[in-house]
């Protein structure tokens, strides 16, 4: 399975090379071409059949980094010191796996023993600096092996957690490698316009890679594939779930970088009602893709967002149904059929 | 102009939902303009081909106000909502807000949690339009809402919600009403999303390539009661823009606006505002950039319900970008 090689494959952002070389031996059959710009952005063309109607070439992107940590000074002793890459709250890497550098040499984040916990430091959030990584090697060993600098990524293995029902599964980085399988299974359709996929790198550290893709393809329409925020667990309190796992593809109306075209949204909408897909509207001003580069860029480029809804996400582990992920693809794939009629004025 | 400003304030149009207010420009302004656009996220360009040895300017004001989006229904059928730009929770409660289909509704909020004195979040606040349960609510999550505020007209002053910033709308209206022949290619750019981020602004820049901008928006006081010190009041005329959070205006056309306000004797103040931006930010950093400069119009309690300003300094404003666009700019 796609996924499972994309999210077992490393790519904190600014060094997604692992995860640019699974995606190209997923599309290069597919693809008409493809080229890897100065950022590193993989785009990639597929042309069209001719005859859509008004609109001439459709981008749609997903960014293929992760939220991870970096090195930024190795101990006397060999304990590695580390800055978050992306949002990470520190509550969530105590004690967990991660594999450092091209290497991958595993080592794990270390943890005071409850033991020897005061009251106080029971209530307190240790900050990124108070941690440490764990090699189990000698000092001298890390200290050749480990720079400064060098990424860090969370060590974990793909899982099916359940094979019906909501057909879940358990990764890394479902943020956003969800969306850059979709995108691979939309590229082995073709269109009546020339469709750009565009995986796009730095997401989670500003859009970075996603503005300059967007400058340089200079697409009539764009579309973002996310993997997004998961709130479902029960509450106290009626509030909203920001999306359901298991109630179909999310559409973004806005989130914090983007409102999105309103003809855009209901395309998928009517889509997803034409196909008998389900589908939810997620929480309204939460979060932010790389629409919010893409849509500012030039003279604006109409944006829309589609999502499979992943728990626990910007941390070691997630969860998402293959549900969600299957329908998600046949909606996109429906929507860009639909999009070769052209766009309403 | 009171009637044309009257109907711009009480037209619904958050960020992101501009549209009823570019109806409304657009036909005030259809006749008057040489061409009419709408680009990709919804500016409206309204151009004025001049009639040659002039520049070509880009006035820019937002269409956009602060508003409210939906964000949860809760099973009882009180609406959770989320902030549309900068909006102070300390002004909500007991207010009343209306969706684009014309529904109102109050806002209330939680009381375990928050003391009489407390400055609620918002996630502590709702809607209430009435509804006795989720399946018999008629709002649905991603409807937006702007509060619900009629225009006063108190003679010299007037109160409204969103003078930020349909007055800049309502001036540049008026501008091309009065302007008559120009050498200038006048682009008058009504933009979106301006709260959310000058993102209209961002886009129409790059588009328009103009050799010059003026935003025109609205800026704060220091003339109420215990306000925090700035040398901007109500009726002190157009306050030019020195500096803000998000940009130094051009010194270039600073020193025209001045120069010209006081060949026509119109009264301006100088403007430095300690806190937020305008359109003029997107507008100097586009491209390879351009030389841009900002008439303000001072109004006091910006982002509540109830704003206000001075008419003298909004006509003031309109008789000072008239006498800037009759004449190539001398920088």
């Amino acid at each position: 399975m796609l996924i499972q090689q994309l999210v077992e494959a490393d790519g904190v952002s600014g060094h997604e090379g692992a995860v640019r070389q699974v995606l190209i031996g997923a599309i290069e059959a597919c693809a008409d071409e493809y080229r890897v710009d100065a950022l590193g952005n993989l785009i990639v063309v597929k042309r069209g059949r001719g005859g859509a109607g008004g609109v001439r070439s459709v981008m749609v992107s997903a960014h293929m980094d992760e939220v991870g940590l970096m090195v930024t000074y190795v101990e006397r002793d060999g304990t590695i010191r580390f800055s978050p890459v992306g949002g990470i709250d520190p509550r969530v890497v105590l004690a967990k796996r991660v594999r450092i550098g091209d290497d991958r040499i595993p080592g794990v984040i270390g943890v005071k023993p409850i033991h020897l916990l005061e009251q106080a430091e029971r209530e307190r959030v240790l900050r990124f600096d108070q941690m440490g990584i764990d090699t189990g090697m000698s000092a001298d060993e890390v200290a050749r092996r480990v720079t400064p600098g060098t990424y860090v990524a969370f060590d974990t293995a793909f899982q099916v957690l359940d094979e019906g029902g909501l057909r879940t599964v358990k990764g890394k980085a479902f943020d956003d490698r969800a969306g850059c399988a979709i995108l691979a299974e939309v590229l082995k359709d073709s269109y009546a316009f020339d469709l750009y996929a565009a995986f796009t790198v730095q997401e989670e550290v500003g859009l970075r890679g996603a503005r300059v893709a967007a400058y340089a393809v200079n697409p009539d329409v764009a579309f973002v594939l996310e993997g997004t925020v998961c709130d479902d667990s029960p509450k106290d309190k009626d509030v909203s779930p920001t999306t359901r796992l298991g109630a179909g593809p999310a559409l973004t109306i806005m989130d914090r970088t983007v409102v999105c075209d309103r003809r855009l949204v209901r395309l998928l909408v009517e889509e997803a009602e034409a196909e008998g897909i389900p589908f939810q509207i997620k929480q309204p001003a939460i979060g932010g893709t790389d629409a919010g580069a893409i849509h500012t860029q030039r003279e604006g480029i109409p944006s829309a967002v589609m999502a499979v809804p992943c728990r626990y996400i910007h941390s070691p582990v997630s969860v998402m149904s293959l549900n969600d992920f299957d329908y998600a693809v046949r909606l996109m794939r429906g929507a860009l059929h639909r999009l070769e009629g052209g766009l309403e004025a | 102009m009171k009637e044309l400003i009257k109907a711009l304030v009480e037209t619904c149009g958050p960020s992101g939902s501009e549209e009823k207010v570019r109806e409304l420009i657009a036909a005030e302004v259809r006749g008057l303009a040489t061409s009419l656009e709408v680009d990709a996220l919804g500016n409206l360009i309204a151009m004025v081909r001049g009639k040659g040895g002039g520049r070509r300017i880009m006035l820019a004001a937002h269409m956009d106000e602060i508003g409210l989006v939906v964000s949860h229904v809760d099973e009882r059928g009180f609406l959770r909502f989320q902030p549309l730009g900068g909006v102070p929770t300390r002004t909500l409660v007991g207010g009343r807000v209306r969706f684009a289909n014309g529904l109102r509704g109050a806002i209330g909020a939680e009381e375990k949690g928050l003391g009489q004195n407390d400055l609620p979040r918002f996630d502590q606040l709702f809607i209430d339009v009435g509804a006795r349960s989720k399946e018999a609510c008629p709002v649905r999550v991603g409807d937006v809402a702007c509060f619900d505020r009629d225009f006063v007209d108190l003679g010299d002053r007037l109160i409204a919600k969103a003078f930020d910033d349909r007055i800049g709308c309502a001036i540049l209206i008026q501008t091309l009403k009065e302007l008559g022949e120009t050498p200038n290619d006048v682009y008058m750019v009504f933009t979106v999303q301006e709260e959310l981020g000058l993102r209209g602004a961002q886009t129409a820049a790059f588009g328009v390539e103009a050799d010059l901008g003026i935003a025109v928006d609205v800026t704060r006081t220091g003339d109420t009661p215990e306000a925090r010190t700035m040398a901007v009041g109500l009726g002190g005329g157009p306050a030019i823009k020195v500096k803000d959070r998000g940009m130094l205006t051009h010194r270039g056309v600073r020193q025209w606006m001045i120069d010209t306000a006081q060949v026509a004797g119109v009264p301006y103040q100088l403007e430095v505002l300690e806190a937020g931006t305008t359109d003029g930010m997107a507008m100097q950093t586009t491209k390879a950039g351009l030389p841009v400069g900002v008439l303000s119009v001072a109004t006091r309690y910006v982002h509540t319900p109830s704003e206000m300003v001075d008419y003298q300094d909004v006509t003031n404003s309109v008789r000072l970008l008239v006498e800037l666009l009759r004449r190539p700019p001398r920088l």
